[in-house]
């Protein structure tokens, strides 16, 4: 066997498991079907051209990950996102004095999936991708960190900010309920 | 409030991210706190909720299949045939002997470069949205670079010429950042690919690329310390034409 299928076939058996959750992460960026399938698609050749230089024993998944949001955010669609949103009200700040939130306990034990998915799709674009990273992939800080390249002062704070917008995001709907 | 200081910590305490000995304190306070622990579970509602809402999208098993077959460069063989091949190939390197092993993998490397290149070319057409700066005006195209990749370069004038400037985008060879531009000449597509030369480690030296390699034709040069790539399915003669075009910048 060559070097090249066998880096090939090591790759495919790190890298596949991971496609369903790539995957679903980029319809998120994305929002729209055929760009996440290019995004997708163009994230593995990229990660399998640039194999040979990750290091084994560090995070492949944060590798990944990492790949396709810078892949993401060079493409039309990621400048246009990054292009409408403002950065500067962040970061390393202390994280944002906390509410009570005792009356969504009631409104969120009746929660609606189609509701948290819109509220999801209305965030800024680097709120949804530490949500999403957070709580739906379950990736530690450290491995946030790596995939979006901030240090984990920054995870923390963005990551609150996210979860305020979100519930904000949610109370109106909530309410009517 | 006493409560402030737990609660600010409530989120990192519920992502599991607090050290060992403040978790355990935490948990003392939740057991003992109404406030707190209604809190927690609210917010570890809300974890569920998102974790729930958030595995929407799937792919379809024909995108899965294409990728898979995209990164499996080569048929798989069982574990015992591979192992009869690679000491076949270990006895023919013998034979072929010391003095083609350079050439060889000189060869190897510019035809793994160039193949590079002919999937970027064909992938790019494929995408749905080929280019991330759409304008057939090089004063557009070139200043959308500036900042996006590491070098400058010049776009040709393209008055009097079959050739039209469809747009660029952003591409990688070799994990080195590059520019591709997209070129329309009757009907025929045609990428300039665009990489700072030191980074790529093939030695691309050489005269034209052999066609029988490749399903289209290519160029490649190197000038003012950036590889020139020109692909495309249009004639030798165009794609040479486009070339003496940058060139001359």
């Amino acid at each position: 066997m060559s070097g090249v299928g066998v880096q090939s076939g090591e790759f495919e058996e790190l890298a596949m498991p991971l496609f369903d959750q790539l995957y679903n992460f980029a319809h998120w960026l994305t929002q729209n079907r055929e760009e996440a399938e290019d995004l997708v698609q163009e994230t593995y050749t990229k990660a399998l051209r640039g194999f040979s230089s990750f290091q084994l024993g560090t995070n492949f998944r944060a590798w990944m990950y990492r790949i396709l949001r810078n892949t993401f955010l060079t493409s039309r669609t990621g400048l246009r996102a990054t292009s409408t949103v403002s950065l500067d009200l962040e970061e390393d700040g202390a994280a944002l004095a906390v509410e009570s939130e005792t009356p969504e306990t009631i409104l969120m034990s009746r929660s609606n999936s189609q509701l948290v998915q819109r509220a999801i799709e209305n965030l800024p674009l680097h709120y949804r991708e530490i949500i999403l990273l957070c709580e739906v992939e379950e990736m530690s800080y450290q491995e946030i960190a790596e995939t979006l390249s901030i240090p984990i002062g920054t995870v923390m704070s963005r990551l609150s900010r996210a979860r305020k917008t979100l519930r904000d995001g949610l109370r109106p709907a909530l309410q009517k309920g | 409030m006493v409560c402030e200081f737990w609660k600010a910590q409530l989120d990192t305490y519920l992502d599991g991210e607090l050290p060992e000995e403040e978790a355990r304190n935490f948990d003392a306070h939740v057991r003992s706190c109404s406030s707190c622990s209604a809190d927690a579970l609210s917010r570890v509602q809300m974890k569920r909720a998102i974790h729930v809402a958030g595995k929407r999208f799937t792919p379809s098993t024909e995108f899965r299949r294409r990728t898979q077959k995209s990164i499996a460069l080569k048929p798989r063989r069982g574990f015992r045939l591979g192992w009869i091949f690679a000491a076949a190939a270990v006895v023919v390197v013998l034979v072929a002997g010391v003095l083609t092993s350079h050439y060889l993998g000189t060869q190897s490397a510019r035809d793994h470069v160039f193949s590079e290149i002919a999937d970027l070319h064909v992938a790019t057409l494929a995408s749905s949205s080929p280019v991330d700066v759409l304008s057939t005006d090089r004063h557009t195209v070139k200043p959308w670079f500036q900042g996006k990749i590491p070098f400058a370069f010049n776009l040709p004038e393209l008055q009097n010429t079959e050739f039209t400037l469809v747009g660029g985008r952003m591409t990688y060879l070799e994990q080195t950042p590059g520019a591709q531009m997209i070129y329309d000449v009757r009907k025929h597509h045609i990428s300039v690919f665009i990489f700072p030369e030191g980074a790529l480690r093939a030695n691309l030296d050489g005269k034209s690329v052999s066609r029988k390699n490749l399903p289209f034709n290519m160029e490649t040069w190197s000038q003012g310390g950036l590889r020139y790539f020109v692909i495309g399915d249009a004639s030798a003669a165009d794609l040479d034409n486009l070339a003496k075009l940058f060139r001359a910048e």
